[in-house]
């Protein structure tokens, strides 16, 4: 289960969190919507302790993020996938190296067990193949299925997207949408995306919660949002310009 | 006024700050050399890099600072018709001080600011996030092996430094003021000890380390996008250099005091 009790952040003097309290339970698919600057990408952050928050707690588990040590909190991040915007795939390594990186730092594996690991991980985003590749020579919808494959090839407990459909065509983004439902129905793991792509929310989550001003306003399933009578949330899916969100 | 003081205090906080975070670092990273046999492979491609792709510059270097040193010493001693001791000066000068000092300039220049700016660009773009996400220690995965690289490969480069340097020195001494090549060499074994090239040596393996730390520690603070890469460049080559210069000074004063 993951908590967010309470967490305030502020960064370069923006309240970006302003009391962000939220649960999600274990094995579903939660997906935080909200406008671009929100704090969207910094609550994912919170809950993987790359941030820490200025003042409420995150706890993951029953385990409290900020009581950990940094080799603690390096540990526990084991159970963690973490898909980024930019997809953060390193440019030095091929994508065979990048995807068995966690495997040679962590795993006690022989070489032909790592290959086989990852060819089946490629084999799932549909990249088998590639391995031999640089980053710079994929394109953005290959790249994000590699930086996927990585981000499962310890098969954790928790898998953070962020933004896992911006920049993407929308037959790609599409793609992507059912990857990370495929995802979910095979390996049965927690999820929490970030986006601001509704229709993308509505495909993969099993709730939805928007996110305005350091808080979540509303919290519900794709039906219940749509739905929703809340001027707010209304103003938000159906992309109005002006209203109580840009007011 | 107090508009000063904010700006002066401001700014000695934030020296404070980052100087403290490069110190921790170093640390951190002098820590993990205990893992440095199971890096082998990424220390030797560092060591390429940094070292070995360096050695064209650092010869040029070496050579111009002993040709440049043989003439200014030699047409400044002619008048006294001691002109001889050229060879004495530029061994001494280029194994204790011109030797380690100039190829850490050259390598704060060349690899400090590509540490900075491969690290930094690293940072902008989410991939030192992505290692810590996969529980993978960045000092230990990049700064570590590029601390060891440097500390190993910048008194290897110094002592080409000093060897072409004195070779410099000594084409100069020929043709400028006329001094045979075996009485010039002659004259530099026998004004040289091995204290003068163990202390040039050990202020080159200091020098190593504060290239790697202040270009690594810039690197992984670096924020706001390619403006930041540039502003972290450009730091680590200043910090680097005023370091160099600084630490130079009290290591001669201590080499000096406890060896001479």
């Amino acid at each position: 289960m993951i908590e967010l009790v309470n967490v305030h952040k502020t960064l370069g003097g923006k309240n970006v969190l302003d009391g962000i309290t939220l649960t999600i339970e274990r094995g579903e698919t939660f997906a935080i919507i909200g406008r671009s600057g929100t704090g969207k990408s910094v609550t994912l952050k919170h809950i993987v302790g790359i941030m820490m928050p200025d003042s409420g707690k995150v706890i993951i588990d029953g385990v409290d993020l900020s009581r950990l040590s940094r080799s603690e909190l390096l540990a526990f991040r084991k159970k963690f996938g973490y898909l980024f915007q930019s997809n953060a795939l390193l440019n030095s390594m091929t994508v065979f190296e990048n995807i068995a990186l966690p495997l040679r730092e962590h795993e006690k594996m022989t070489d032909s067990e790592i290959e086989a690991l990852v060819r089946e991980k490629l084999a799932l985003v549909e990249m088998d193949g590639t391995q031999p590749l640089y980053p710079e020579s994929l394109s953005g919808g290959m790249k994000k299925r590699v930086a996927l494959a990585r981000a499962i090839v310890r098969d954790p407990e928790i898998i953070l997207y962020d933004e896992p459909t911006t920049g993407l065509d929308p037959i790609t983004a599409a793609s992507v949408n059912n990857m990370i439902r495929d995802m979910q129905d095979k390996l049965n793991i927690t999820s929490v995306a970030v986006t601001h792509d509704i229709n993308s929310a509505y495909t993969i989550a099993d709730r939805i919660g928007l996110l305005h001003t350091g808080k979540i306003l509303q919290v519900g399933t794709p039906e219940q949002i749509k739905n929703s009578q809340d001027l707010r949330v209304k103003q938000f899916i159906q992309g109005i310009a002006l209203g109580p969100l840009t007011a | 006024m107090p508009g000063f003081i904010s700006a002066a205090g401001k700014y000695i906080i934030e020296t404070a700050s980052n100087a403290g975070y490069g110190v921790v670092m170093l640390g951190e990273a002098l820590y993990w050399v205990r893992t440095a046999f199971k890096r082998t492979k990424d220390i030797a491609f560092q060591m390429q890099v940094c070292g070995i792709q360096s050695i064209p510059v650092t010869l040029l270097v070496g050579a111009f600072v002993g040709m440049v040193l043989a003439l200014q010493t030699g047409l400044s001693l002619k008048p006294y018709g001691i002109q001889h001791l050229i060879a004495n000066i530029a061994a001494l000068s280029m194994t204790r001080e011109m030797g380690p000092l100039m190829t850490a300039v050259i390598l704060a220049g060349r690899v400090g600011s590509s540490l900075a700016a491969e690290l930094g660009t690293m940072r902008v773009s989410e991939e030192i996030d992505a290692l810590e996400v996969m529980s993978i220690n960045p000092i230990k995965l990049l700064v570590m092996p590029r601390v060891v690289a440097l500390t190993i490969m910048l008194p290897v480069l110094a002592i080409y430094a000093n060897v072409v340097g004195i070779i410099g020195a000594a084409l100069i001494g020929n043709i400028q003021i006329g001094i045979p090549y075996d009485a010039f060499f002659r004259d530099c074994m026998n004004s040289l000890e091995l204290r003068d090239l163990y202390s040039g040596l050990f202020k080159t393996a200091v020098f190593g380390l504060i290239i790697a730390a202040v270009g690594c520690s810039e690197g992984l603070r670096t924020t706001g996008g390619t403006l930041g890469v540039g502003e972290s460049t450009r730091r680590a080559v200043v910090n680097s250099l005023l370091l160099i210069l600084i630490s130079n000074y009290f290591m001669t004063s201590i080499i000096f005091r406890l060896f001479y």
